[in-house]
């Protein structure tokens, strides 16, 4: 298991350094020189060198590639030329919003995707099944963005249960966050929960028709047994999978449902940042991103050799 | 004959609905969808304007059928995209099985993975600014991977078989054979991948004009007309709910289609039935 471990840890580093240069060469090298396009066509010539300077544009790309990489590494991610403050204060800030966002909606995919595709799977060919079925085909084609816009049609401006957007901060109490946090969260579940829940039925039919689940079945369990104490177990690991790409997705949607809400999350900055042609943040952000994405890739990887021993001998 | 299943008629026919919009918007449309009519901005659904007008009184259903334009090229040529690099990246890899370019072409392409096609466009619109073409590239990258892992795994078992091991001794090269006997036989394969990763382009085309990283006024776009419908929505419901409904019902079309092509073409399903 640690060889395993060790390996993976290894490939992980490799496609974090790549994904650095990616990111580092499209933004730095491509358009010409920062400095000037992040001040506009306008700026003074003087100006631009005075923010070369502070940016360290002065220096060789490469001394530049390390500095940045460096200073990610101790947790220095810069200074935002438009905020004027540590980038690294700005994300910690914003990712109160993402995170959360992303975790709560995470949580929501799996809670209603396990039971509705178990269920499909135990009564296939069913009317039931067909029904499930034909919703998570619905479920798929709805972009969250636009189920956003209308659960806040409906909960906030027609029901008012909710408030239709804004977060109102950590410090003022748990519950009060996650109720802002609610539409939101399902807006972004139930895409990710359809695409589960076919991938969980699937699993859990295919696990049905292994030989040891007859084996169960003969040695005198019932089929509700058969299902929770062998094929659930096995099931679970393509739909593993699924979930550690999910989670890519959810932070991704994320970022979009921000816009739908009002929520001050790594969205509002990024495109903020965008548009105000911030590109440290821009760059920044991107990376944090990249690197949710593979360190999330890593753990699942690690989950699958825990939950089955014939992968750790493949590595 | 076989009967081809009741999906792929369903699907066929709501894609072909919103591919017949976009073909009829070259010729015709209701109104013009340039033209502001500040007189008969955010009217409800009428005999006169199906669909509703927006908050600049442009035709619903006018922008609708232009939309569909938008939407489909750039999910046709995102999967072109994605079929052109991924396709031979996947043949390459296959012949190369087990080699060190087989190694790189898989670490290659784990390593987009972890670039969610938002994160691509993203990156490419702090550079150029925002277009519909950021908007290709971006999901055309993201398809990349996956046609290169869906050509590979088909290959693969394919490369084993005996008439290509014949082929083979007959004196034909890897790039030979890859071309002449293992791309046609992936064909299927190929045609159903396309299919799903279409509608995931319009989906992704959508979001990414919704949040401006894709077409700009005064392209019409399904995202960005839900973009303007996010402030009027107490006032003109409509305005949020049609472009929204288009986008369902196409990716709806097809999905549906992509799953009756793959009863009908991936022998694989159709012996597991």
């Amino acid at each position: 298991m640690l060889r395993y471990a060790l390996s993976r840890l290894l490939s992980l580093s490799l496609s974090l350094v790549v994904a650095s240069l990616v990111i580092f060469f499209v933004i730095e090298v491509i358009p010409g020189d920062p400095a000037s396009y992040m001040l506009g066509m306008n700026a003074r010539p003087e100006t631009v060198a005075a923010l070369s300077r502070e940016l360290g544009l002065d220096q060789p790309i490469f001394t530049r590639y390390l500095a940045w990489v460096g200073g990610m590494l101790t947790g220095d991610f810069g200074t935002s030329y438009t905020y004027r403050v540590p980038v690294g204060d700005l994300i910690a800030a914003r990712l109160g919003v993402s995170l959360p966002l992303t975790v709560y909606a995470l949580l929501l995919t799996i809670v209603i995707a396990f039971p509705v595709g178990l269920i499909a799977a135990a009564t296939r060919g069913s009317a039931l099944d067909a029904g499930i079925m034909g919703g998570t085909q619905l479920g798929i084609a709805v972009p969250n963005f636009w189920f956003a816009m209308l659960l806040v049609l409906f909960f906030a401006i027609t029901l008012q249960w909710f408030s239709a957007g804004g977060f109102p901060g950590w410090d003022r109490g748990f519950w009060i966050n996650i109720k802002a946090l609610t539409l939101p969260a399902v807006a972004l579940a139930l895409p990710q929960a359809s695409i589960l829940a076919r991938v969980m039925r699937s699993a859990v039919i295919e696990t049905l028709g292994q030989d040891y689940i007859r084996t169960a079945r003969a040695k005198g369990l019932t089929s509700r047994q058969a299902v929770v104490g062998h094929a659930l177990r096995n099931a679970l690991i393509p739909v593993l999978t699924i979930i550690g790409l999910q989670f890519s997705f959810l932070l991704a949607g994320a970022i979009i449902i921000e816009n739908v809400f009002f929520l001050p999350g790594l969205g509002r900055l990024i495109f903020q940042a965008i548009t105000q042609r911030d590109l440290i943040v821009v760059e920044s952000v991107v990376m944090l991103l990249v690197f949710a994405v593979i360190m999330v890739t890593f753990l699942v990887d690690l989950a699958y050799a825990a939950v089955d021993p014939r992968l750790r001998r493949r590595a | 004959m076989k009967r081809l299943p009741l999906t792929l008629w369903i699907g066929a026919a709501l894609s072909a609905v919103f591919a017949l919009a976009a073909l009829v918007s070259f010729l015709w449309t209701p109104y013009a969808v340039d033209g502001m009519m500040i007189a008969s901005r955010l009217q409800a659904p009428s005999a006169a304007h199906w669909f509703g007008t927006d908050h600049f009184g442009r035709d619903i259903l006018s922008m609708i059928m232009v939309g569909a334009r938008t939407s489909i090229a750039v999910a046709v040529i995102a999967v072109g995209m994605g079929m052109a690099l991924g396709v031979p990246l996947g043949l390459l890899a296959a012949a190369n099985r087990g080699g060190l370019v087989d190694e790189i072409i898989m670490r290659g392409n784990d390593l987009i993975f972890a670039f969610p096609a938002l994160v691509i466009a993203i990156l490419i619109t702090a550079v150029f600014g925002p277009s519909a073409v950021n908007a290709i590239i971006a999901i055309g990258i993201f398809n990349t991977p996956v046609f290169a892992r869906v050509t590979r795994g088909g290959a693969l078992s394919l490369w084993t078989l005996d008439y290509i091991r014949a082929a083979e001794v007959a004196g034909k090269g890897p790039a030979r054979i890859s071309v002449e006997h293992i791309l046609p036989n992936i064909a299927n394969l190929l045609i159903v991948q396309g299919t799903i990763q279409f509608s995931l382009g319009i989906l992704a085309e959508a979001a990414l004009s919704y949040v401006g990283l894709g077409a700009q006024p005064p392209t019409p776009s399904w995202g960005r007309m839900l973009a303007e419908a996010q402030t009027m929505i107490s006032i003109a419901p409509h305005m949020a709910i049609i472009p929204g409904l288009a986008i369902v019902l196409t990716v709806l079309g097809l999905n549906l289609m992509g799953d009756g092509l793959r009863d009908v073409l991936d022998p694989r399903v159709r012996r597991a039935r």
